[in-house]
């Protein structure tokens, strides 16, 4: 039931609002509601209590196994979130001067030399406030460099046809052409393919590395200088750095500009889809045209860098200083971690995939890319069992449900057919992964037997398969009361 | 090992069945010159307990301030309850949507979300959020000119008096797609947008007007007059208001004739805490006729196998994830949690709630600006109604009014001199019904004893 539904006419939560209301006489009546919004009318415990069981029918990191490939669906330590409510921090105005702001001044701060630092980049901004925006601002910089030097004949942005939508979707938002270059079948991308398209029409590549197929792109180095002798600037997308945290660091791989997903790799809440953030780190050439505000320290005070001290600085690109409720919880998470628990990271998600990708290869599953190393994910395909057995990725992935696990990311990317993308993370225990290799075991031998069982998947969540023609066809996406 | 659950044993097992004599070899094809650095920037880790100290020190340097500061981010009441239910694991922890029978909770909230928002704005339809209020007016541009068939020119005009940080983060958007956006000026005596400078334009090829309620002073717009203008000159409107003040004004789908076509803004009024800054939401509602070109994700209510109703991602072919470089935007995420807050809060405060809220505020704000005004040398800067902010002017540099009651800690207002140049010495002021009446007889004695001196 909705909570519209459960309205009664008068009905409120009394405690929560002045006990009158106040006048509104100096207002010209013409700019008055003339009737109020129809919202829920209900009492505080009601409210209390729908979205209490609300919360109940989801699937979450706290409560299930959740492999979801290339989201880094790690555990969300609890201290981060009460420690960056606390008072002092959760009610700091953005405009609060410098003055008054130092302790979260430093902070910010601190956040950016680490950052910097785990990644090999000369300096951070941590406004952009989503993977997404990251990509954007990265892609708008290299832009602005190439503008500043009058390159203005580069237009096209390099991009793998396995690489995440939000790659050709950003680089169009800053007015790129898009040209695809194919990846092989060992995983890596095709070199001589990117030789073809390297020009004077190049203004950069986007890659990932680990790539989106879960490798590790072993002629980086390589790839890194056929871009800069063509004029080229390369892009990190960091969707994959929990794969490489403190092992690798993508400015010594050649890169000119990254962003970070801290909602991935810093353990930031996803929030049932948001907030995340999504900083970004420039080589030394483009460190002009990082994205304001970022914060600067001069030996004993710390200040907010504006506009002013930034002249040729791709802008803002939030009203405020991004999501710096999220910065806080990565910097509480990244001194908790410290510098050898960086390291591990990287170490125990890729130790939990591998070991995952063996059994499963045991088990008879095929792997896309059998003779590579897993890195902090892989891809397996299940073509196979959608051939023989008539039953598909989507169907695996409804039925794992019913086993209690969140299925791994499932047709992403693109380029391989019926896959599976499954990421452990770090901080599952080997239980955890033996449990789900050995769901997957089940449901393959359901699919042999009942095949029907498992194509109709789930039968034990709120819901069954749900009518997604029917949801874009006879779109209902606002509550109407019936009359 | 923070939060890696492994023993030694049990890693040994693993890399046995691995094949592997060390978690070493598992890098064995990552070129080892690329391995090989220290990472001594990067201070060690602390147990839980000593972070926790560092944070609440560096919390009590930011703390016991009297915040007097709107401009776009305002301190509302929320309700406990809100945010320990936004915070439980299940709605905290719970990732993007997409395998909708295991996330029915989170979609049926943001469906009841789209459905509040859009009564709250008196409009069609809503999406499920965007990042901010800044980034939803980008985001609003770019729906416009795609949506309006008729217009080529891909010129928007943009009000002088809209927030400076708004009309800043909408041209680091658009900028790259030959987008031209035109400022039009504020009368300097109402800070109303001069409808005579508007109609310059009157018979051009214009995509949108951008229209704000209250605008950056916090000054009530004609907002009727500009949208009927709008209409007459064949151009789409983008609202961007307050979604508190809404409880109270008349709502943009009520505008002009037709109401407007896309209304956004900042959400952060409904329950979302200060935070310096974010993370906030962003939220867009629109008309139905233009729901194709929303941007980000929006959720459908649908029916399962047996026939019982449940929620979905829908339209998804807007996306990033399946249009790739033809999508409407490349937004991917969306601010789930805030906008778990932001329905929670909405519920428990209802329509009567709310506009209790909103007008409190008001009515704390007016007890602030009479007794401020009542100093000799201080001002009303506009001959306007206003709602919740307003703009004083002062009869020395706003630099001298800010430092000397930061120094006890009052925290005087936003400072407009670098946007706003022509208002001379004048800040933007504002409380809302949290503040303390304490708080405003402290500002008021303190700017009173620094102007009489």
């Amino acid at each position: 039931m909705l909570i519209f539904e459960q309205s009664s006419k008068g009905r409120r939560a009394h405690a929560q609002s002045p006990a009158a209301m106040a006048s509104l006489d100096d207002l010209p009546a013409d700019m008055l509601r003339k009737a109020p919004p129809l919202m829920p009318e209900v009492s505080e415990m009601q409210a209390v209590r729908h979205y209490t069981r609300l919360s109940q029918k989801n699937f979450s990191i706290d409560t299930h196994f959740y492999p979801l490939g290339s989201c880094t669906m790690k555990y969300n330590p609890r201290a981060c979130n009460s420690l960056s409510m606390l008072p002092g921090l959760v009610d700091r105005h953005p405009y609060a001067p410098d003055s008054h702001s130092q302790g979260f001044l430093s902070c910010m701060h601190d956040l950016q030399e680490i950052l910097k630092e785990v990644t090999g980049m000369k300096a951070v901004s941590l406004s952009p406030m989503a993977g997404a925006q990251g990509e954007f601002a990265g892609v708008a910089m290299i832009k602005a460099y190439h503008d500043a030097r009058n390159d203005t004949a580069r237009n096209e942005i390099i991009v793998p046809d396995a690489a995440h939508g939000t790659n050709p979707a950003s680089a169009v938002m800053c007015g790129y052409k898009i040209k695809e270059i194919p990846t092989r079948d060992d995983g890596d991308i095709d070199v001589n393919a990117l030789k073809q398209v390297l020009g004077p029409q190049t203004a950069g590549i986007m890659l990932t590395n680990p790539s989106t197929v879960g490798v590790f792109e072993r002629r980086i180095q390589e790839i890194a200088a056929l871009v800069h002798d063509a004029g080229g600037l390369l892009y990190y997308d960091g969707a994959n750095l929990n794969a490489i945290l403190g092992k690798v660091r993508p400015g010594d791989m050649g890169f000119d500009v990254i962003h970070m997903n801290l909602h991935k790799t810093f353990s930031t809440p996803h929030g049932g889809g948001g907030p995340g953030a999504g900083p970004v780190g420039v080589s030394e050439r483009l460190e002009p045209f990082l994205p304001i505000p970022m914060v600067d320290y001069d030996g004993t005070q710390y200040r907010f860098v504006t506009a002013d001290d930034r002249p040729q600085s791709i802008g803002r690109l939030s009203a405020f200083a991004g999501n710096a409720g999220i910065l806080l919880r990565a910097y509480i998470y990244a001194r908790l971690l410290g510098r050898e628990g960086m390291t591990r990271v990287a170490e125990y998600s890729t130790l939990n995939a591998n070991y995952m990708l063996k059994k499963m290869k045991a088990a008879g599953f095929e792997a896309a890319y059998p003779e590579r190393r897993a890195t902090h994910e892989f891809i397996i395909t299940l073509r196979k069992e959608a051939r023989d057995l008539g039953v598909n990725a989507m169907d695996f992935a409804k039925r794992l449900l019913d086993y209690g696990v969140h299925a791994p990311t499932t047709y992403f990317p693109l380029l391989v057919p019926e896959c599976f993308l499954i990421e452990p993370t770090e901080t599952e225990s080997i239980d955890s992964l033996d449990n789900f290799i050995e769901a997957m075991i089940q449901i393959r031998e359901e699919a042999r037997n009942e095949a029907d069982r498992v194509k109709g998947a789930p039968y034990t969540l709120p819901v069954r398969r749900l009518d997604d023609v029917k949801a874009a066809r006879e779109l209902d996406i606002a509550w109407k009361p019936t009359e | 090992m923070p939060f890696i659950p492994h023993t030694e044993e049990e890693v040994r097992h693993m890399l046995d069945t691995i094949g592997a004599n060390s978690i070493d070899d598992l890098f064995d094809e990552i070129p080892a010159d690329l391995r090989s650095f220290s990472l001594d920037g990067i201070p060690e880790g602390l147990p839980e307990m000593e972070v926790a100290h560092l944070m609440h020190e560096r919390a009590r340097k930011d703390s016991n301030v009297h915040c007097f500061i709107g401009a776009g981010a305002y301190d509302h009441h929320i309700p406990a309850a809100v945010w320990e239910i936004a915070t439980r694991g299940e709605f905290y922890s719970a990732y993007t949507p997409y395998q909708a029978e295991a996330s029915q909770g989170t979609l049926q909230l943001l469906y009841e979300y789209q459905s509040m928002m859009s009564a709250l704005m008196g409009m069609d339809v809503s999406n499920a959020s965007l990042y901010d209020g800044a980034s939803a007016l980008g985001e609003a541009i770019l729906m416009a000119i795609r949506a309006h068939r008729k217009s080529k020119s891909k010129k928007i005009l943009v009000p002088k008096s809209l927030h400076p940080a708004y009309r800043q983060a909408a041209n680091a958007i658009v900028k790259n797609q030959d987008i031209e956006l035109i400022e039009i000026p504020f009368e300097n005596a109402t800070g109303k947008t001069s409808l005579d400078a508007l109609s310059e334009y009157a018979g051009a090829d214009i995509t949108a007007l951008v229209i704000g309620q209250p605008n950056f002073f916090g000054v009530l717009e004609d907002v009727d007059a500009l949208t009927r203008w709008a209409e007459e000159n064949n151009a789409m409107t983008i609202a961007v208001v307050n979604p508190l003040a809404m409880s109270i004004l008349k709502p943009p789908g009520q505008w002009g004739e037709n109401g407007v076509d896309i209304a956004c803004g900042e959400g952060q009024p409904l329950g979302i805490p200060l935070s310096s800054g974010g993370p906030y939401f962003g939220f867009m509602c629109a008309t139905q006729k233009i729901v194709r070109q929303m941007p980000g994700r929006i959720i459908g209510r649908t029916v399962d196998l047996d026939g019982k109703p449940g929620f979905s991602l829908t339209l998804q072919a807007r996306e990033q994830h399946i249009r790739r470089s033809k999508a409407t935007s490349n937004i991917c995420t969306n601010q789930g949690l805030m906008v778990t807050a932001a329905t929670i809060h909405m519920s428990m405060m209802g329509a009567e709630g709310l506009a209790r809220a909103a007008a409190g505020s008001h009515d704390k704000h007016r007890k602030l600006v009479s007794g401020l005004s009542a100093i000799k040398g201080v001002g009303v800067k506009f001959d306007s109604p206003v709602f919740n902010e307003t703009v004083i002017s002062l009869p020395v540099e706003n630099a001298t009014v800010l430092e000397a009651l930061a120094a006890d800690n009052v925290l005087a207002g936003f400072d407009l001199k670098k946007d706003y140049p022509e208002l001379g010495n004048a800040l933007l002021v504002c409380s809302t019904e949290k503040q303390g009446d304490a708080s405003i007889d402290l500002f008021v004695e303190k700017l009173g004893t620094l102007l009489a001196s």
